[in-house]
């Protein structure tokens, strides 16, 4: 068991993953503005399938319910409440947009290849289902009966509360990490977004 | 699958699981309707509904769909071709999804997922998009009207009705649909484990505010500003005809049946009995179907007979109540079940 290539998922990945691009593509070329609006959908939709790939199902189910269910309903309930054209509109798409997307294009990759590079060397990578892979299992036969009592009890709580997921995509791990680890951040992060949501209000308001 | 000497391949599971919920939908929508809709609707209004088809019109529903199932398929001249033949698939998946992970007994349930609850309200939501796509590619005024007043509807609704929920999630420590129930009929009030601890009791608070919200997001009576026959003809869904229209009305009525069972998964004990009447878990998985459809046929009773005593909110009613009233009242559970939680 040396080779850890998961067939399946890569098979999934690719076939989302390039229905992710040409959506994605669709968005900024289509000229009927509703449209662009569920590409959208479509492009997020893909990233959600891709975050339940990776075994992180709280962040998919967070993914559909606040992208789809309330960003994107905003942006087509604000498009249907000023305009709404059902045709196409001519200056959706212009010339100078391409110099626009060769620009963002060049630096989207630039970084993408620095972090892959910088964070994985050359380490090879593979979509690996969770499983108890060869050094869990080694690490494992290396305790003592009662250690591995004690695995064992925590692996059948976990089973209990209906999830065999790995460590990433566990609930409580997430809400551990944000309101233990990173508590402040998420506190700020708040505050900013409240402040938004007020400067948005004052701007609006007309008396 | 515990009840079988033999064990299922994986793919064999799933086209099961599939085929269950493909007819659940469909039977969910054709009970509800039959029983309230014509029946309890007409008994309401001193007649007697449907009595021809079928023994005391039970088959009049079957009629009706396939009456839909012969008409035209008319396409608005104007309308945007393919978002207007995708919305209504785009409401009736959102339907079939939430039947994934209600249970029905121990092992009865498509998949237990760890997100459980917020994977059915997360699905829930997707129908507006339905709605809306519904609404703009009809090419009509009255549907446009009817999709954003829908959608400005159920936006506000969604936030009560998610809010809601966690107060339950609080006190049973989980997400998953399995283990709100395992912690219901588990559970001990004071000590005392004769009726478990139906979360009923500690949030019916949450349980009113769920059952209200849940009105809204089906855009009843008296949340029918979206579909106000006297004002919008029909609103999202005026240019619809045959299949598609049936598309909806399954979509309604099938969500109508989803959101009982799980108000009834996470006040009412779900499909579970006490654990302490010692009853074997061989026999719930015969017992559990029945227990849950007997907690859905209630509480649906409550919807619909609201629906059919009530005339409509105006907008600005309807969406004071939201903001004004159903969120902070659930902000307040929410803060007293937490504090509480800590305290026992």
């Amino acid at each position: 068991m040396e080779t850890t290539f998961d067939l399946p998922a890569n098979i999934a990945f690719g076939v989302i993953a390039v229905a992710i691009i040409v959506a994605a593509i669709r968005v900024v070329t289509t000229r009927n503005i509703v449209h662009a609006a569920l590409w959208l959908v479509v492009v997020l939709g893909g990233v959600g399938a891709i975050y339940i790939l990776l075994q992180a199902e709280f962040v998919a189910v967070v993914q559909y319910l606040v992208y789809i269910g309330a960003i994107v309903v905003l942006f087509l309930f604000g498009i249907m409440l000023t305009r709404a054209p059902l045709g196409e509109m001519l200056d959706l798409t212009n010339r100078t947009m391409r110099v626009g997307a060769i620009i963002t294009a060049v630096i989207l990759v630039t970084i993408m290849v620095f972090s892959v590079v910088d964070s994985f060397r050359d380490e090879e990578v593979d979509f690996i289902a969770y499983s108890g892979d060869v050094a869990a299992a080694q690490t494992f036969a290396d305790l003592s009966a009662e250690e591995q009592e004690t695995v064992l009890d925590e692996v059948a709580a976990i089973g209990a509360e209906g999830t065999d997921l790995g460590p990433v995509g566990r609930t409580e791990t997430v809400s551990d990490s944000i309101f233990r680890d990173y508590l402040i951040p998420f506190e700020v992060i708040s505050a900013l977004l409240l402040a938004a949501l007020i400067g948005a209000i004052v701007i609006a308001r007309r008396d | 699958m515990g009840l079988l000497a033999f064990e299922l391949a994986y793919w064999q599971q799933t086209v099961i699981k599939m085929l269950v919920v493909a007819v659940a939908v469909p039977g969910a929508a054709f009970v509800l309707g039959y029983v309230f809709l014509f029946k309890m609707l007409s008994f309401m209004q001193s007649r007697l509904g449907p009595m021809e088809a079928g023994p005391y019109g039970t088959l009049q529903l079957i009629a009706d769909g396939v009456k839909f199932l012969q008409k035209e398929d008319i396409l608005p001249d104007r309308a945007d071709r393919f978002v207007f033949k995708a919305a209504p698939a785009v409401v009736l998946i959102s339907t079939f999804l939430l039947f994934v992970v209600i249970p029905a007994g121990p092992n009865a349930i498509v998949e237990d997922l760890g997100v459980g609850i917020f994977f059915a309200l997360a699905v829930s939501s997707l129908s507006v998009l339905g709605v809306l796509m519904a609404g703009w590619a009809s090419a009509n005024k009255f549907s446009l009207m009817g999709g954003l007043r829908a959608t400005g509807q159920l936006i506000a609704y969604e936030l009560p009705l998610v809010l809601a929920v966690v107060g339950v999630v609080i006190q049973a420590g989980t997400l998953s649909m399995q283990g709100i129930v395992n912690a219901q009929s588990g559970g001990e009030i004071f000590g005392w484990g004769g009726l478990g601890n139906p979360f009923l009791l500690t949030q019916f608070l949450g349980l009113v505010i769920f059952m209200i919200a849940v009105q809204a997001e089906l855009t009843q009576v008296p949340f029918d500003m979206p579909v106000a026959e006297s004002e919008l003809v029909g609103g999202y869904h005026v240019e619809y005809t045959g299949f598609r229209f049936l598309f909806f009305f399954m979509g309604e009525f099938g969500t109508a049946f989803a959101f009982a069972a799980i108000a009834a998964t996470l006040f009412l004990g779900g499909w579970a009995l006490p654990d302490s009447w010692g009853v074997s878990g061989t026999a719930m998985h015969v017992l559990g179907p029945i227990i849950l459809v007997a907690k859905v046929m209630i509480l649906s009773f409550f919807v619909f007979w609201v629906r059919f005593t009530y005339p409509r909110f105006r907008e600005d009613q309807l969406q004071q109540l939201a903001w004004k009233v159903l969120i902070p009242l659930s902000l307040v559970n929410i803060v007293a079940t937490g504090i509480l939680k800590v305290a026992f």
